[in-house]
């Protein structure tokens, strides 16, 4: 079996084509670098992504502060982690990098914040 | 108020240029912003993937634009917000900011406006004016700085980075997208995001195909929408109705110079942005520009590449070490839409970055540099579309036995 899928990694989009070998192992072609097959394997096998939104904050500069997964988590999960971001409130102060929720859905991957955003009385 | 290099605007463009300027000798750089913060359009784009090429790692445009913020702060480089330039004469330049007009007086200048959408009237968009229209890039600022939801049943039109981003955005925040309706044969933004924007969620891009109507009074209530065919009219027979109460619009990006051409800056007819050499100089001495006033980019991490040149030679010349020498022209030969830079100083003895769109889809083709008629320099490219902005490196060898204008065309390999 073969697919051809655009890697998403990097802005470059090259177009790989994924085999699935006999002995269930992948042979990924069309990649230019490292993180190419490994993201052809894997989305064959267990797609993951990335996840950005926001979160309200109090007393902040802005109604919200954006956020982002720690790393990317299952693709079936996103809608589940957007329902649970929907009841986060924190408040201001916060820091690029500060952990907004941990171990977001057992994943192992928290939810940090993406900016810095100081408190406004 | 006097300085050595006044930036004005405190995007990504901006932020480079200034951090770059003070690294290179400039002690007082300025940078002057209207909005009430630093960091430009990159606050609004929380998505990921800015920044692989200039920091090897994957980060988000607020994390993009912090980490060049800090930049400015460590440099001591100052900057003034909720402040606009309105006109730049003879390096003088009048602003307006919270304490009314400032005069500053500035040995050299950058120019980093950045750009605007093109909007509902750029493309005469049939129908009455219901609330309910938006360019990509307000609705992205709306919901992801401001907190509002511009809608439920949204129409996006145009295929461009930020109305992919968009149909996205708005499918995660509980909003059905019901199609991307793209004019061209081809999508106008990045592969990666049609895949991860489009395809995950199961939003039907539509292509030749065009917005003819815009229904509803008070609130837009749907859109009527045709095939088109090569010469974009609509055929006969194809329209349907989409219900929805949102229009997006991403139909492209205008480099924003009304205070270039204030300033006497000569703009280039394709790009809409400064005709600039590879010292990203204009017209006007001691004035530079740089990022999407130029040309629009399609990665961040360009506009900081170019916005380094730009800085480092406002601060060169402010400290009298710049030399103009004799320039040769870049010509876009058959295929490509242009050039950046438009000219090229050959004593300069660097080598140069030549970036450049083609105006079609291309596959298994080459990239041919000529010098006159001698080919100089070729280079294979299996796939080429014009949303990917190309680049080609002229070595400083090369550079120094050019004997005249250099053309560029697409090719069969």
């Amino acid at each position: 079996m073969e697919k051809n899928i655009t890697c998403i990694v990097c802005p470059v989009g090259c177009r790989l084509t994924v085999k699935k070998n006999e002995d269930k192992t992948y042979t990924v072609t069309g990649n230019t670098c490292k993180r190419g097959e490994k993201y052809g394997v894997e989305e064959m096998t267990a797609p993951k992504r990335m996840v950005t939104s926001t979160v309200k904050i109090k007393d902040g500069a802005l109604r919200l502060v954006p956020v982002k997964t720690s790393d990317s988590i299952p693709k079936e999960l996103i809608f589940e982690l957007m329902e649970l971001l929907d009841d986060v409130e924190i408040e201001a102060p916060v820091m690029v990098g500060d952990i907004i929720v941990e171990n977001v859905l057992g994943t192992g991957i928290n939810i940090v914040a993406s900016r810095d955003m100081c408190k406004v009385s | 108020m006097k300085y050595d290099v006044v930036v004005v605007g405190g995007g990504p463009a901006g932020l480079g240029a200034a951090v770059e300027a003070k690294k290179h000798g400039a002690n007082k750089v300025l940078i002057i912003e209207r909005d009430r913060e630093l960091g430009g359009i990159l606050n609004q784009c929380i998505h990921n993937g800015f920044g692989l090429h200039e920091f090897k790692e994957e980060l988000t445009g607020p994390e993009y634009a912090n980490r060049f913020i800090k930049m400015v702060e460590e440099n001591d480089i100052d900057y003034m917000l909720n402040t606009m330039v309105l006109s730049i004469e003879d390096k003088k330049i009048i602003a307006l900011g919270e304490k009314g007009l400032i005069d500053i007086e500035a040995i050299a200048i950058v120019l980093a406006m950045g750009c605007r959408e093109r909007t509902r009237g750029a493309i005469d968009l049939a129908g009455y004016r219901p609330a309910g229209v938006y360019t990509a890039g307000a609705a992205q600022r709306f919901m992801n700085m401001e907190g509002y939801m511009v809608g439920k049943k949204v129409v996006i039109y145009g295929s461009g980075d930020i109305g992919l981003i968009m149909a996205r955005r708005m499918t995660l925040e509980g909003a059905k997208v019901e199609a991307v309706v793209e004019v061209n044969p081809h999508s106008s933004g990045l592969t990666r995001n049609i895949v991860q924007c489009l395809d995950d969620f199961d939003i039907p891009l539509l292509l030749q195909h065009g917005i003819t109507y815009v229904h509803g009074k008070d609130r837009v209530t749907g859109v009527t929408i045709s095939k088109l065919d090569s010469n974009r009219n609509p055929i006969e027979g194809t329209d349907r109705e989409i219900e929805c109460d949102t229009v997006l619009l991403s139909v492209g990006l205008i480099p924003e110079n009304e205070l270039s051409s204030d300033t006497g800056v000569e703009l280039h007819n394709t790009t809409k942005g400064p005709v600039v050499n590879n010292k990203m100089q204009t017209n006007v001495d001691g004035v530079f520009a740089c990022g999407n006033v130029v040309h629009v980019h399609d990665l961040v991490d360009f506009v900081t590449k170019e916005s380094r040149i730009a800085g480092r030679n406002a601060a060169l010349y402010v400290l009298n070490k710049i030399e103009n020498n004799e320039t040769v022209e870049t010509e876009a030969g058959d295929g490509i839409g242009y050039i950046v830079p438009q000219q090229i100083d050959t004593k300069l003895g660097e080598e140069v970055n030549l970036f450049m769109r083609v105006r079609n889809i291309y596959s298994n083709r080459k990239l041919v540099v000529r010098d006159g008629d001698e080919i100089i320099l070729q280079k294979k490219r299996p796939h080429m579309i014009p949303s990917e902005m190309e680049n080609l490196k002229l070595s400083a060898e090369l550079i120094k036995n050019l004997k005249g204008n250099i053309s560029v065309c697409v090719e069969e390999a």
